[in-house]
């Protein structure tokens, strides 16, 4: 076992080409866990977590694109300018481990592990961020949904590195709600994001309550029937139905920190409740 | 030397909150915990333990770990010299297992090595090869006898009834119900960790262990080893909190024998998965409650069956057992009672003492019962149990008659006049922080329902039942200098701050200093019970007077005055009926002055088949009263407020009192609404501080707390142990305040969200 | 062990060369194992109990989730490195004066959070106290006092500005 701190995003792919099985480990907050554990012992580490272009962000006014690099720690996503302009991701960020966690945790590094409880995931794929990776053989820019392929399991290729994630910045309203027992540091049981896009679509997708991240097209489509975007309204029955529809797009399972049958009522909640504060007016 | 000002009386005295004695080594990291200490070339130990909660081993086959360099020793059942087993109570625990594993962690084998790392494999590479069995999982199947024995000695640890009064009266109001509590765990911080040195050629070892009962740690570890317990020198290693879960012995004997074998220093700790495993827990219950009144309210008769699981080994099961029953119920006149309590063996992870030892168990039904009884008599939940309060010489459902001060209205009265939460749901400042659900944003305002819960209980102090749990404590003055000795664990109470001033207050002196606590003085019993205000506070209390006397002696013959009209005034000896005075330095100087006492508490008997007996030695009160919000249609809570009166005799330290209500309502809190270790098929789902929760800063909510002070004539210092009661009746108020937002009857600890918002 | 690497730490203004290290070894280890630095401390090795926190370039990390060797070139602040002993720091003093210590061993950890919160945030109101110091159990105070220790600290501070 060597590990090996990568100065550059370049020598970063050297190595990780060299040994395509190198661990790589960035805020640390899943991968040494495993190793304290004794869960892992990886015969090569590659720290990628002082890489300077990996902790950069940009935004694009133009697209009103925001770029965020995989490096960018939660904590800072807590913050403006993120706050501003993805409230939902700075929302999921403040519900993320413990402010330490949140020191360390990067957003590429929620996005490497993949874990259906990952904070940070709903918001991906509510706003339909594309995942952009980097190799020694070039680079190539995937959508979110199609990256994360099942529980902890992604599209990444054996030498290649996440670098950033682009997120649309949209001027109507979208935000996170996350369920766990705690009220601090604990993991998610069910979690949504919702967001409404610059031409009206509603968006929503769930966290924990399936084996990916689900968006749920029927709910979607209702609420863009129902909504009254003017008004910033939405009937009472109407986000009940909303909240139903995106229950049943859940596909939760009983496991030790919850039931299948909360989490499904959860969404059901969460659901509607997001929808209300997005349309609060009846 | 002190430089604590020498003008005015002397300051830390009993009734002051000095500073801990450990205080700034605590803050500054330099305070040595058992898991910091290490010697020169020790070995890293480590434990093989069971996947299984219940199996046949057929085989161990050590060997492939014996070709892992840097492996230096690996021991099993065959190598325990002594006894193959020990416990608290009865000796029914192996060592190692050998035949048959019957819990999940279950230790078969330890190494010791070079590094944690090599340890890690070397456990890795033991072959064991299993006969799985069905485990007993059930506790009603250890009583209806459809189990095999898991155990020779059975699968009933204890029974035990209490039948007084009439049996067959039915009251005009009758209400019942059953109340089931989850696992909790004690989950302190400082994970269990031990050094020992062997001596030379190994005639004897000593042992520098996080404990609560030092002696009876090498009482136990000197059997298994074949060693006289002379042989056996126990020290105290810093303790990072006990509460209960270091009561028994866990690492103690294997780290001794590791070190004996390799003729090296070893040391042993547990990561936090191991320690889960690898302790006792609070019993998981199952309590079935039939309360008989009157139509003004007025409880006429009791009826309970209650089933404690204690897991595959007996720990301290029959004495929380016994707990639990005579605490049935709880602080209120009952004369009449029939009450059935079994302590069961299963292949779940062993239960044993954890602060309020069973009577958790039981307030938590009485009180759920109160609410019930009140709500059947058109009353209120602070009526209800005004109306039935105990007072002192009320006898209780043992027969025992209750001689301590016993202030029950009195707590439930000061409770009530502290003023409930000011802010309103959601607070002032629209930080989400302040609703159920917090950072995680789940609810607003309006979804929200506040409601009050109370929870009233009683907890004996001490040990029960016969058992003469004396404390042992040393005091030499010299030269205006105290000296204090004594084998009472420190585990974060605070008796090291307590026991100085004790001395400033007997003696006149300012400085105190303490010597090592560990087995070269007498035991002070087990940091447990409440009771070491009470217990080693007395012994501390009896040295320094014995102290004082010789040196009332001294005085009296170097200045022909009758000892007897000597006193201690702030730093001086005086002369009471004269105008004499002396300083105690001056007094003491070119003296030494030294003397042993041991406290003993009045002797307790056991309890006869029908649970009559006067099997406590002593009682204190506390009541509850809890404001929570819900999120009713996510079941999430989120407690804004714990009030709470407590009977503590005298407030010898204000400080630590409130440090013990304010930490013994967050564990009521956990195991109200979060923490429980969950158990299927005998297996361990949440091993780890991930998934078993603890209450955090944002769960923990404001306690406005209020000391009844009111001198225990029966106690030496007037003061009654506080640890416990903070902890017991906390559970119960919250429930009840959850209970009272949604309207819906709960009757299971942890609440979880699934309980509030699903049919 | 065979999978050994060598490197240097600098900690609490002091270079440290690590020799011989098995590679897997956490921060946190090496500090307390290998540079005797033992105040910090570990309860549960996964980030989920805050005692072993440590600056790291200034931001409060739970050194368990360190592997040491990637933690090269940078500063590194433990407890032994805030205050010399018997000089105890003024969040530390408070913590001891108001009743925030009990065992104790949680205690390294919540110095090291209070003093990066009062040094991000040097007048908390009680929630940001309690949100920030989210991430450090303790199991013995039910925090009431620690809350007391920060605020007292925080006024007495402001009272010097």
């Amino acid at each position: 076992m060597s590990v090996l701190v990568a100065a550059t995003l370049n020598e970063a792919l050297e190595l990780l080409s060299a040994e395509p099985d190198s661990m790589v480990l960035a805020g640390g907050t899943d991968a040494m866990v495993e190793i304290n554990m004794g869960h892992r012992r990886p015969a090569r580490v590659v720290a990628v977590g002082r890489i300077p272009e990996l902790r950069t962000w940009s935004y694009n006014a133009e697209s009103a694109t925001l770029r965020i690099g995989a490096g960018v720690t939660y904590g800072e996503l807590e913050l403006d300018p993120f706050l501003r302009w993805v409230p939902a991701l700075s929302q999921a960020a403040r519900t993320v481990g413990s402010p330490q966690i949140r020191n360390a945790a990067t957003l590429g590094g929620n996005v490497a592990t993949c874990s259906p409880a990952g904070d940070g995931l709903p918001v991906l794929a509510a706003l339909e961020a594309i995942v952009h990776l980097v190799s020694l053989n070039g680079s190539r820019s995937i959508q979110f949904s199609d990256f994360m392929t099942g529980p902890k399991r992604t599209g990444l290729w054996p030498g290649e590195l996440i670098e950033a994630v682009s997120l649309p910045v949209f001027s109507r309203w979208q935000g996170y709600a996350k369920v766990g027992v705690r009220n601090a540091m604990v993991i998610s049981n069910a979690g949504a994001c919702l967001a409404v896009d610059d031409v009206g679509g509603v968006r929503i997708a769930l966290g924990s309550v399936g084996p990916t991240i689900l968006r749920c097209p029927e709910a979607e489509s209702f609420a863009e029937s129902v909504v009254d975007h003017q008004r910033r309204s939405v009937r009472e029955s109407d986000a009940l139905e909303f909240g139903r529809m995106a229950a049943s797009a859940a596909r939760p399972i009983d496991d030790h920190r919850s039931t299948a049958a909360y989490r499904r009522h959860a969404i059901e909640v969460l659901a509607r409740r997001l929808l209300r504060r997005a349309f609060p007016n009846v | 030397m002190s430089t604590t000002t020498r003008e005015g009386v002397v300051r830390g005295r009993l009734g002051d909150s000095p500073p801990r004695p450990d205080g700034v080594p605590k803050v500054q990291g330099s305070f040595a915990f058992s898991g910091d200490l290490s010697a020169d070339g020790f070995l890293w130990g480590a434990t093989l333990r069971s996947p299984h909660p219940y199996a046949r081993i057929v085989r161990i086959d050590v060997t492939p770990a014996w070709r892992i360099d840097g492996v230096a020793a690996i021991v099993t059942a065959q190598d325990v010299p002594g006894k193959v087993t020990y416990g608290l109570i009865s000796s029914d625990q192996p060592v190692f297992a050998s035949d048959v594993v019957r819990y999940v962690g279950e230790p078969i084998a330890a190494v010791a090595a070079d590094h944690p790392e090599t340890c890690r494999r070397a456990l890795d590479a033991i072959v064991v090869e299993y006969e799985v069995l069905v485990p007993l999982t059930d506790p009603e199947r250890a009583i209806d006898g459809s189990h095999p024995l898991i155990h020779p000695a059975g699968n009933v640890i204890r029974h035990q009834r209490i039948i007084t009064g009439d049996q067959s009266l039915v009251g005009d109001v009758v209400v019942e119900g059953t109340y089931v509590l989850g696992m909790q765990d004690q989950a302190f911080l400082g994970l269990e960790a031990a050094l020992a040195l062997p001596d030379p050629g190994g005639a004897g070892v000593e042992l520098f262990v996080a404990t609560q009962w030092l002696h009876e740690d090498r009482a136990q570890i000197a059997a298994c080893l074949d060693l006289a317990p002379d042989k056996v020198r126990l020290t105290l290693g810093g303790v990072g909190g006990a509460f209960g879960a270091r009561e028994d012995i866990s690492l103690q004997v294997h780290t001794c024998l590791l070190a004996l074998r390799t003729g090296r220093p070893v040391r042993l700790a547990y990561s936090r998965e191991e320690s889960f495993l690898g302790h006792v827990h609070r019993h998981p219950a199952t309590i079935w409650m039939r309360h008989h009144a009157t139509d003004e309210g007025v409880i006429q008769r009791i009826e309970a069956r209650m089933v404690f699981d204690g897991g595959a080994y007996a720990s301290t099961s029959s004495a929380v057992l016994i707990n639990a029953v005579t605490h049935a119920q709880g602080p209120y006149k009952c004369v009449n009672a029939t009450v059935d309590g079994y302590a069961v063996r299963t292949n779940n992870l062993p239960c044993g003492a954890m602060r309020g030892f069973g009577v958790v168990q039981a307030c938590f039904a009485h009180e759920g019962q109160m609410d019930k009884l009140a709500a059947a008599c058109g009353l209120d939940p602070v009526e209800i149990r005004m109306l039935n309060a105990m007072e002192t010489g009320d006898a209780l459902i043992t027969g025992q008659v209750i001689e301590n001060v016993a202030p029950v209205a009195e707590c439930i009265r000061q409770t009530a006049a502290l003023p409930l939460p000011d802010a309103p749901v959601g607070g002032r400042d629209g930080d989400p922080m302040h609703l159920p659900g917090g950072a995680g944003l789940t609810a607003d305002v309006s979804h929200i329902r506040r409601g009050i819960g109370w929870g009233v209980s009683i907890k004996n102090l001490m040990y029960s039942e016969g058992f003469d749990d004396h404390s042992t404590a040393r005091c030499r003055l010299a030269d205006g200098v105290a000296s204090l000795k004594f084998a009472t664990s420190e585990v974060g109470q605070g008796f090291v701050v307590l026991a100085p001033q004790i001395a400033r207050s007997v003696l006149g002196v300012d400085d105190v200093l303490l010597e090592p606590i560990d087995t070269t003085i007498g035991s002070a019993g087990s940091t447990s019970a409440s009771r070491q205000t009470w217990m080693s506070g007395g012994a501390v209390d009896g040295a320094c007077r014995l102290v004082r006397e010789r040196l009332f002696e001294h005085v009296g013959a170097a200045h022909d005055i009758v000892p007897v009209r000597l006193a201690i005034d702030g730093r001086d000896v005086i002369d009471t009926m004269g105008s004499f005075r002396i300083s105690v330095a001056d007094a003491s100087a070119g003296q030494v002055f030294e003397e042993t006492f041991e406290h003993h508490h009045r002797p307790t008997e056991d309890l006869d088949e029908n649970g009559q007996g006067n099997c406590h030695t002593a009682f204190v009160f506390v009541a509850h009263r809890a404001v929570v919000d819900v999120d009713p249609e996510l079941g999430l809570v989120k407690v804004v407020q714990i009030a709470t009166a407590q009977d503590v005799g005298v407030a010898l330290n204000p400080l630590s009192i409130m440090g013990q209500i304010e930490g013994g309502i967050a564990q009521g809190l956990g195991l109200a609404v979060m923490e429980e270790i969950v158990l299927t098929d005998g297996l361990v789902r949440n091993a780890s501080f991930t998934d078993y929760l603890l209450p955090t800063m944002l769960d923990m909510p404001t306690v406005v707390a209020t000391m009844i002070e009111i001198p225990d004539p029966m106690a030496p210092l007037g003061a009654k142990g506080v640890g416990e009661p903070p902890c017991i009746s906390s559970t119960p108020a919250i429930v009840a305040a959850i209970r009272d937002a949604i309207g819906r009857d709960l009757s299971r600890v942890p609440v979880r969200p699934a309980d509030i918002c699903l049919p | 062990m065979s999978e050994s690497q060598h490197y240097v730490l600098h900690v609490n203004g002091t270079l440290h060369e690590v020799g011989d290290a098995w590679i897997g070894e956490s921060l946190l280890y090496v500090l307390r194992e290998r540079l005797g630095l033992t105040g910090s401390k570990g309860a549960c090795e996964q980030g989920e109990c805050g005692s072993c926190s440590v600056l790291i370039d200034d931001e409060l990390i739970c050194s368990c989730l360190v592997l040491a060797a990637s933690a090269i070139g940078q500063e590194v602040i433990t407890i032994e490195g805030i205050a010399p002993v018997g000089s105890p720091t003024d969040v530390q003093q408070a913590f001891v004066d108001f009743g925030a210590v009990q065992c104790g061993f949680c205690t390294p950890g919540l110095i090291m959070a209070a003093h990066a919160l009062l040094e991000r945030t040097p007048e908390p109101t009680e929630t940001e106290i309690r949100e920030e110091l989210s991430g450090n159990i303790c199991r013995c105070t039910g925090y009431g006092r620690i809350i007391e220790a920060v605020q007292r600290v925080s006024v007495a501070r402001a009272g010097r500005r």
